[in-house]
Formats: C-alpha cells, sequence, structure tokens
C-alpha cells in the first residue's frame, strides 16, 4: 500500500502553503486557465516569454495541495528556461507521474520535482498534479498559433 | 389493484443488530486493501448483501430469458419474477397501480424521460419549469435541454444558509407560466429534507404537476407515493443496496397515459405496420427494448431487504447515526459543516479550512476511509456556499458508531500531516 507521507512530503506542503510565484504577470504576454471540472480546481498560468525565453511566469487560483504544490514548483523550474527546454521538463514531468516506474523510458534528473513521483500510486490524484502542467502546454501552445497568425 | 397500505412490515420486533446486518454484506466481510473498509459513501452508491447478489446470480444461472414474448417455460418463468419485482416496487412507494411503475436505467433517466415525454408535450415559448439550486445535475440539465429546446425558463428557488428551501421565494415562483416543479426530496450534497408535502400541494393549487428526486430518500425513509400526492417519483436500485443499472419512475396514470412514448422500439408495441404504430399500454409504452431483468430481480429482492428490517427502523437508526456524526465532526478544529437544515437524512458534508477536500479524501483513504470529495454533482450549491468543493461522509444501513469514531481519528491525521 503507498504511503501517505510519499504523498505529501514536506516539500510538496512547503509549496503548498507558501506558493511561490502566486501572483497574475500585469506583463504577461501568454495565458491559459486551467480547470478540472471533476474537483471544480481553477488555475491560470500567466507567462513572460522573450526571445524564446521563459523571462517570468505566475500562477492564480484554487486547488488541493497537490495542484497547488505542482503549479508553484513548475513556475520555479521553469523560470529562465527556454521553450523547448519547457517542453522537455513539461514531457518528463508528465512521464514521471504517469509511468511505472521501471518503464524504460523513465525519466531522471528531474531535481525537485522528483517529488512528485508517488503521485503515480494515486491514480486519482495524477489529474491534481497534472493541471498546471496540461494549462502551461496551452499557453506555450497559444504563442505557436499567434506566431503563425503573424 | 389497489392502494392499500399492506407494507407495515412487523418492525420494531428487536433490537437494531447493525453487526448482524453487516454479516450479509460479503463486502464488509474481508478486509479490503489490508484494512476493514469503512464505507462512508452511501450517497453515490450502497454495498450490496448477499440476497441481492443471489438474486442476480440465480437469474442468469436458472432462469435466464426474455421477457413477454418467450412461449416457452423459462421465459414465463422469467416474466413472472420480472413482473413481481414489479409489484413489490409498486408495494414499496404505495402506488395505486403497476401501470404506474415504469423500470428505467435510473433516477438520470427516469427524469429525461420525464422533461422528453412530458415536458416536450407541455412546454412551450415562455413557459417555466421550476426546480430548486440544490438539485443534482440531473435534476438540472434534463430541464436545461428542455428549456433550450421548447425557449422555455427556468427558474430556481434559492436555498437559506443553512441549506434549506426558501418557501417564501417558491411560492412567488410559482406562477401562472409554471408547467412543472423538479425538486428533490433529500439533497445529496446537503442532506436536507424539503418539506414536499408543502411544496406538492401548493404547485397542485395552481394545477401544477411535481416530480420527486427520491433518489436520496428512498434508502433512509418509508415512501408512499399517493401520501405524498406526487406527480412524478424516481429513484435509483444501486443507492438502495440493490444493483447498478436499474431504476424506477413512478408517475399518475392519467399523465403516464396521456404522454408520447419516450423511446420507441420492441416491446413497447401492440403492433407495428409501416403506416402506423400502436403502442402498448402501460407502463410497457415506457420501456423498450429488452429490459434489465436481472436488475429488476435484483431491485425486488433489494426491497425485500429494506422491507424484512423495516424503512422506519432503518430511519430511526440512521438518524441517530447521523446526529452521533454530526455532533463528532464539529468537535474538529477549523471544520465547518456544510448544510445544516433542521430536517436532514444520511449526509455530512463539510470542509477544513486549509485543506483541500481532495486531500482530505486522499488521507481518509489511507485510512481505509471511503468518502467522496468534490462538488458532489451540486456545483450551484457550491457556488452558493462559495466553495469549489466539500468533502462528504454519507451513512447507510450498516454504518456504526465505530465508523464515525474512525472517521473522527482520520481527521484528526489530516491536522498531523497539514500541521
Amino acid at each position: 500500500m503507498a504511503d501517505l507521507q510519499d504523498l505529501y512530503q514536506e516539500a510538496i506542503l512547503d509549496h503548498f502553503r507558501k506558493p511561490r510565484n502566486f501572483h497574475k504577470l500585469e506583463h504577461s504576454n501568454r495565458q491559459a486557465d486551467g480547470h478540472n471540472p471533476l474537483c471544480g480546481d481553477k488555475l491560470g498560468i500567466y507567462l513572460l516569454i522573450e526571445n524564446g525565453t521563459i523571462q517570468d511566469i505566475g500562477f492564480a487560483g484554487s486547488g488541493c495541495a497537490i495542484s497547488i504544490a505542482s503549479a508553484s514548483m513548475m513556475t520555479e523550474s521553469l523560470k529562465g528556461k527556454t521553450e523547448a527546454e519547457a517542453k522537455t521538463i513539461y514531457d518528463n514531468f508528465i512521464l514521471l507521474i504517469t509511468h511505472h516506474p521501471f518503464a524504460q523510458s523513465h525519466p531522471d534528473d528531474m531535481g525537485k520535482l522528483t517529488v512528485f513521483s508517488s503521485v503515480r500510486d494515486y491514480p486519482v490524484r495524477v489529474k491534481c498534479a497534472t493541471l498546471a502542467w496540461h494549462t502551461l502546454r496551452a499557453a506555450l501552445e497559444c504563442k505557436q498559433e499567434t506566431v503563425s497568425t503573424e | 389493484m389497489t392502494g392499500s397500505k399492506d407494507r407495515k412490515s412487523p418492525k420494531s420486533r428487536i433490537a437494531y443488530d447493525v453487526n448482524k446486518i453487516r454479516e450479509d454484506f460479503p463486502i464488509f466481510r474481508e478486509p479490503l486493501n489490508g484494512r476493514s473498509l469503512i464505507y462512508l459513501d452511501n450517497a453515490a452508491t450502497t454495498q450490496k448483501p448477499q440476497a441481492i447478489i443471489d438474486a442476480i446470480t440465480a437469474f442468469y444461472s436458472n432462469n435466464c430469458a426474455s421477457v413477454h414474448r418467450g412461449i416457452h417455460f423459462l421465459s414465463q418463468r422469467a416474466t413472472e419474477s420480472f413482473e413481481n419485482s414489479r409489484e413489490k416496487v409498486r408495494c414499496f412507494i404505495n402506488a395505486a397501480s403497476l401501470k404506474e411503475i415504469v423500470f428505467v436505467r435510473g433516477t438520470t433517466e427516469g427524469i429525461n424521460l420525464v422533461a422528453q415525454a412530458y415536458g416536450r408535450a407541455h412546454v412551450g415559448p415562455g413557459d417555466e419549469i421550476l426546480i430548486s439550486v440544490m438539485e443534482h445535475h440531473s435534476n438540472i440539465v434534463p430541464w436545461q435541454l428542455l428549456c433550450d429546446e421548447k425557449r422555455a425558463h427556468l427558474r430556481v428557488v434559492q436555498i437559506n444558509p443553512s441549506g434549506e428551501f426558501v418557501f417564501e421565494q417558491y411560492a412567488n415562483l410559482l406562477g401562472p407560466k409554471t408547467r412543472l416543479v423538479a425538486v428533490t426530496y433529500v439533497s445529496n450534497s446537503l442532506g436536507t429534507i424539503n418539506p414536499v408535502r408543502e411544496i406538492i400541494k401548493l404547485a397542485h393549487r395552481q394545477g401544477v404537476p411535481v416530480l420527486i428526486d427520491g433518489a436520496q430518500a428512498v434508502p433512509h425513509m418509508p415512501i408512499d407515493v399517493q401520501e405524498l400526492d406526487c406527480d412524478f417519483f424516481v429513484f435509483s436500485g444501486h443507492k438502495m443496496y440493490g444493483p447498478n443499472g436499474i431504476g424506477v419512475l413512478y408517475g399518475k396514470e392519467h399523465l403516464l397515459d396521456a404522454m408520447p412514448p419516450y423511446q420507441g422500439g420492441g416491446d413497447m408495441i401492440s403492433s407495428v405496420s409501416i403506416e402506423k404504430t400502436l403502442y402498448r399500454e402501460l407502463p410497457h409504452k415506457f420501456e423498450a427494448g429488452t429490459p434489465d431483468i436481472a436488475g429488476a430481480i435484483g431491485l425486488g429482492a433489494a426491497i425485500n431487504y429494506i422491507e424484512n428490517i423495516g424503512a422506519d427502523t432503518i430511519s430511526k437508526y440512521e438518524q441517530e447515526l447521523l446526529s452521533y456524526g454530526t455532533s463528532a465532526l464539529e468537535t474538529i478544529d477549523n471544520l465547518r459543516i456544510i448544510g445544516k437544515a433542521k430536517e436532514k437524512a444520511g449526509v455530512i458534508s463539510f470542509i477544513i479550512e486549509g485543506v483541500h477536500p481532495h486531500d482530505i479524501g486522499t488521507i481518509l483513504d489511507s485510512e481505509g476511509i471511503a468518502i467522496r470529495a468534490g462538488h458532489q454533482c451540486a456545483q450551484p450549491v457550491m457556488d452558493f456556499y462559495g466553495i469549489s468543493a466539500t468533502a462528504r461522509a454519507s451513512l447507510g444501513l450498516y454504518n456504526t458508531r465505530e465508523d464515525i469514531e474512525a472517521l473522527l481519528r482520520g481527521l484528526r491525521k489530516i491536522k498531523e500531516v497539514f500541521h
């Protein structure tokens, strides 16, 4: 049976209690809203991207400890990263929490984000952990559309 | 068929022996995931006693055939069991006639049937359907679909901060344009028991029919549709210890009779030609296709099970447990009960400051305690309280004070995790 302590690790509780970058960005140029209709959680992700690099990132909304901590740590891990790097981190994060630990493509070197690896033992909570990330992807993809329009 | 009230079962013969009742349920016999199960998600679905499982197994093992049109022995026996269940349902809710008992898939389908078959014939542009804000989504969305199609309006009776139906507002909203009132007997998210007798009486004074969503009422209290004088009453088998996929629509005979069919197909016709089809008499007119025969038989067994204990006896036991549980939960710091109506049944919804209901649900689950966390399929209720979700403990006839105490220990553990 999965151990509760693995899910609610101190780092996760810390980010839940004191979420980082927990604010809207007034100067953002990308934005997307995420919604988990099953539980009513709502998150907005705000990005300032200049020359292909995430200069600033923030989020706002409400959710459970897993979704808020995931959003908070995501913003920390992405600041200063290029869009391509952000997409790689996104892919690795999704793998991390959905894949079996012995799967070949199991990503390593996820840094602090590995605290979320035990979410895969709680299948109903996977959506909580991925809400911010799916919203991030929507924000990033929205940019591509804008670019193609211009 | 007369509507005599012949179901006053031999109630209160003995003291309520909850441990003996628990033995009837296989799920409680063995540890689940290494723990004994504390099941407090009964408003979502109830566990099944052995007698129901056996009835379904017996049908598939020994009596499996289609109903109503087989010439062979097996089909006649299946038909007899199926129709015998209809009679059990009639008796259980004290309907006047078997013609008024329509088997459906569940409460949701029952409401959709009324919205489509009755609603489309009686609701036009500018007309109004009256519901309450505490309805389950299944008693909101079918009416929205109807109103969209007919350019009619959905009017909504609000609740007070305790989660009680605001009757004065209801009296004001009930007007010459109201074509139907559809309200829940017991709120699935708050536990509120609505004053349905008064609601029905007032509507009838204006000639407006009333549909009662009985899904959360049937497992917790005796039901008498003639005494209520409701026009439609719907409920599900799986919330009253019966199988999934079977439910009942009760409708007054003259209303059902005047309604067009809901679905077309086999079993609901008396003759079909390309030019003209004649429909069967009630209730078969509303039962197109091969029905859920095993489900109906299982539902009949669930009714037997409830009647053997006695609906009054169950109600009394659960009321004591509800009041014990409510007082117990109120001792937890920062816990707020959502829904404090004077009249409640079966449900304790709550939130804990600083802890999301999903986290409450996961931590309780790690202790073997099953509750529901989420919007409870009642988002307008969540909006009313300005929250996105609640945690909900809901009671069944097999729950005990020990279950409540386990819940308390689990809730204290939340404090340890989120210190």
